[in-house]
């Protein structure tokens, strides 16, 4: 089993509401995998079960090989959808702590791309705006290294040229053998730097396949393609 | 010349047309060693295993060829370069008057026309 991420028979019940019924993936090393879905299709729950913050009610999930535990969350680098960043420390302090925290984070990564975006390190997190911000967060987890990165909504609220910038960080800083799973809603920005895509739907996967796969068969952009799978 | 891609048709296709566009144009030259993968995907703002694929159906062509260590070059042989600016340009000219003939323009206008045209300038 090569697999970096891989999930079997998984279902998470809420009270009574179904959120991810039966969910089976296998995602390989050096993949960039788009996470698609219109809100409530569980990708959030799907994401936190990865990363060990919920409990799924049945079914397995391995993470190189390895069960939900201590030993899988050292090898994921998680970008949580909320901050939780402590808005009175600089972003220099907030650096150190990353570093004393993760074994495998590397501070020459973070600096050059504080110093790429014209981040000044000096800087309180509540003096940054809600975009610069999220950069932060966004570098402190892309300067990890780490095998899986698992990037929830990452580029919302920059604006369109950073996420340009951003979406380059992306494909320059992960290992080929890393993966990257990202959850967001601005497909058509994101598209290009996939190389497969997820569809969730109602908590079931509706379709897993490579980007160019999708393109030749339907014609039709991913972008598309979601606002016609999803048409409200 | 920056990477423009198209919201539709498969990415790797337009990577392969831009590659052989900066070939056949001589803005590689023949023999001339290629940027990594991770580089061109860099640059072009794509996910590197859609590089890789565009290389590979290249490299299946003969128009570009890796050596095991080295890297991956373009080929030397300029009349595989030549033959293929000649087909590129012909489908061009293929495309061109069929968009014509939808506006109305027999075949002698639109000769007359593309004269006009380059004399104008």
């Amino acid at each position: 089993m090569n697999n970096l991420l891989e999930i079997q028979g998984l279902s998470k019940t809420y009270d009574r509401v179904q959120a991810l019924t039966n969910v089976n993936l296998s995602i390989g090393p050096g993949h960039i995998t788009g996470l698609l879905g219109p809100n409530g299709s569980g990708k959030t729950t799907l994401i936190k079960i990865i990363c060990g913050l919920l409990q799924p009610t049945s079914g397995a999930v391995y993470v190189d090989g390895m069960p939900i535990g201590t030993e899988s969350k050292k090898v994921i680098s998680y970008l949580p959808d909320q901050t939780y960043l402590n808005d009175n420390m600089t972003v220099e302090a907030t650096i150190t702590m990353f570093r004393d925290f993760y074994a495998d984070f590397d501070m020459n990564r973070a600096y050059n791309m504080l110093t790429n975006l014209g981040i000044n390190p000096k800087f309180k997190l509540k003096t940054l705006s809600k975009g610069t911000k999220e950069k932060v967060q966004l570098i402190l987890v892309m300067s990890r290294r780490a095998k899986l990165y698992i990037l929830d909504e990452p580029i919302a609220g920059v604006d369109p040229a950073a996420r340009d910038y951003i979406l380059r960080t992306i494909i320059g800083n992960y290992d080929p053998s890393a993966s990257i799973l990202i959850s967001t809603h601005l497909i058509a920005d994101v598209e290009r730097i996939l190389d497969e895509a997820i569809f969730l739907q109602y908590g079931n996967v509706r379709l897993y396949q490579p980007i160019d796969t999708i393109r030749s068969e339907t014609g039709k952009s991913v972008d598309e393609l979601f606002r016609e799978v999803y048409r409200c | 010349m920056p990477w423009i891609l198209n919201a539709s048709g498969p990415i790797f296709v337009q990577l392969i047309e831009h590659l052989q566009n900066n070939i056949v144009s001589g803005k590689y030259d023949p023999g001339q060693k290629l940027p990594s993968v991770r580089d061109l995907a860099f640059d072009a703002g794509v996910n590197p295993n859609t590089m890789q694929r565009a290389l590979s159906e290249l490299e299946s062509t003969g128009l570009v060829h890796s050596e095991t260590t080295s890297g991956r070059f373009i080929t030397e042989d300029k009349k595989m370069i030549d033959e293929l600016r000649a087909s590129l340009a012909d489908s061009l000219k293929q495309e061109f008057f069929i968009n014509m003939g939808k506006l109305g323009f027999s075949e002698k206008e639109i000769l007359q026309f593309v004269n006009q045209n380059s004399t104008a300038k």
